[in-house]
């Protein structure tokens, strides 16, 4: 079997592609071939023997969605890949469209549908919360810094000013409001998600559904240490019978298909847990869920290939993670062979 | 005197290490707040915690009483703790 992994960029900003091959080599019931899908040449996975035995340069999904298919189609020709496993939220929608082309070639993949990842999406998810009784932080879709001058008495400053893709900041204050909208504007576009600020500690959960509305898994998890990019580079299983609730509850709610992020906020006053985002996704960490005994990864796998599995039922508290760097040597041979043919090989 | 229950996703070390299982935050304590805390798991009370203190550790009512009250208020502050 062959299975091709993309995100297999590890570095201060780490994606989900080398943990996701990880766990399902780590599954012992995993026979076959990984094979990376790069959209840059160093992408440090394809460079680990033990991680991927052949890798290939990949265009952007932004480039132009028919040279991306023609690309992985090409691939195919020679390397019949059962499976695709995306893992970076930027190409989800171009794999969620091609879905039924790549079946076509005889490449399964387990990714959320074009109408779940709209209902997700930041502008939307207010919305999606306050339907199905989920806490969320409020919100408005600010399409001008006019919108700023006339808050309602929802926004209370501090709030958070947010992409609609990525980033977000608090201001304290109008000015710095205006700043952050002037710069995420620049850099993201717009609309501006400008969002009620809700104190308390952070919580997240990683979980699979299998897209009929089971929740296959899930892990609650603490960050135990946070870079200056906010990145959790340590974190720990923990066990929370209502955080692990709403999370199956949205999966249900959304049919969710395939990996997923739900970021948490625990309102300090109150104790109510606040959805701040769903990731369509699994992220960088899902390997301690594996490490706890759900190997998700894995089982989405099994999903994509049409088996049918068992939810999981428990898993254990007060495992760690601790993310470290690490620097491999390799010949030059190795970037040459990537940037001129686009193709690195470890077999 | 008042009763105590220790929360339920509280685990205690022999070390003292205490873990909460809900929110995955960790706390170290001595021996004489592993000791409170191990007598508030197996429901002891306050004035049972407090003779325990005395006996233990050789010190007079007055200052058991008084780091037993430093030390719930710390409990309770982190939400350890709840009186019931």
């Amino acid at each position: 079997m062959k299975v091709a992994v993309t995100g297999l960029n590890n570095v201060d900003s780490p994606g989900p592609g080398v943990p996701v091959i990880r766990g399902i080599k780590d599954s012992g019931k995993f026979e076959g071939e990984i094979i990376g899908l790069l959209y840059d040449a160093l992408e440090p996975g394809a460079y680990m023997r033990e991680v991927t035995s052949r890798s290939y340069l990949i265009p952007y999904p932004s480039s132009g969605i028919e040279s991306f298919f023609d690309r992985l189609a090409y691939i195919n020709s020679f390397e019949k890949i059962d499976v695709i496993f995306p893992t970076l939220d930027a190409e989800l929608f171009a794999f969620s469209k091609l879905s039924g082309k790549l079946n076509d070639l005889g490449i399964k993949t387990l990714v959320p549908t074009m109408e779940q990842l709209v209902l997700r999406g930041k502008d939307k998810l207010f919305d999606f919360c306050t339907k199905n009784n989920i806490n969320a932080p409020y919100n408005i879709i600010a399409s001008s810094i006019n919108d700023l001058y006339a808050l309602p008495k929802e926004l209370q400053y501090p709030v958070v000013i947010k992409g609609i893709f990525y980033d977000a900041y608090v201001a304290h204050n109008f000015q710095e409001a205006s700043a952050y909208f002037t710069k995420m504007a620049s850099k993201w576009g717009l609309p501006i998600i400008v969002q009620e600020f809700i104190s308390g500690e952070e919580y997240n959960v990683v979980a699979l559904g299998d897209g009929e509305g089971t929740a296959i898994g899930a892990v609650a998890s603490k960050k135990m240490y946070i870079t200056d990019k906010g990145k959790g580079w340590a974190g720990v299983t923990i066990m929370d019978e209502e955080l692990l609730s709403i999370s199956q509850k949205i999966i249900k709610a959304l049919n969710w298909r395939g990996g997923a992020e739900f970021e948490f906020v625990k309102k300090r006053d109150t104790g109510e847990y606040f959805l701040l985002e769903i990731n369509p996704r699994f992220p960088a960490w899902v390997y301690l869920a594996v490490g706890a005994g759900q190997n998700l990864p894995y089982a989405a796998l099994q999903l994509a290939l049409g088996e049918k599995i068992e939810p999981f039922e428990n898993y254990e508290v007060g495992k760690i993670f601790i993310r470290y760097s690490w620097d491999l040597i390799v010949d030059m041979k190795k970037f040459e062979d990537i940037t001129v043919n686009g193709v690195l090989r470890n077999d | 005197m008042s009763e105590y229950k220790i929360s339920d996703n509280l685990a205690v070390s022999e070390s003292g290490f205490l873990f909460m299982a809900n929110s995955g935050e960790s706390f170290t304590v001595n021996e004489t707040g592993r000791f409170i805390i191990n007598n508030l798991k197996e429901n002891k009370s306050e004035e049972e915690i407090l003779s325990l203190l005395t006996n233990e550790f050789d010190i007079d009512i007055d200052t058991a009483q008084r780091d037993f009250d430093e030390f719930l208020t710390l409990l309770r502050n982190l939400k350890l703790v709840e009186e019931l």
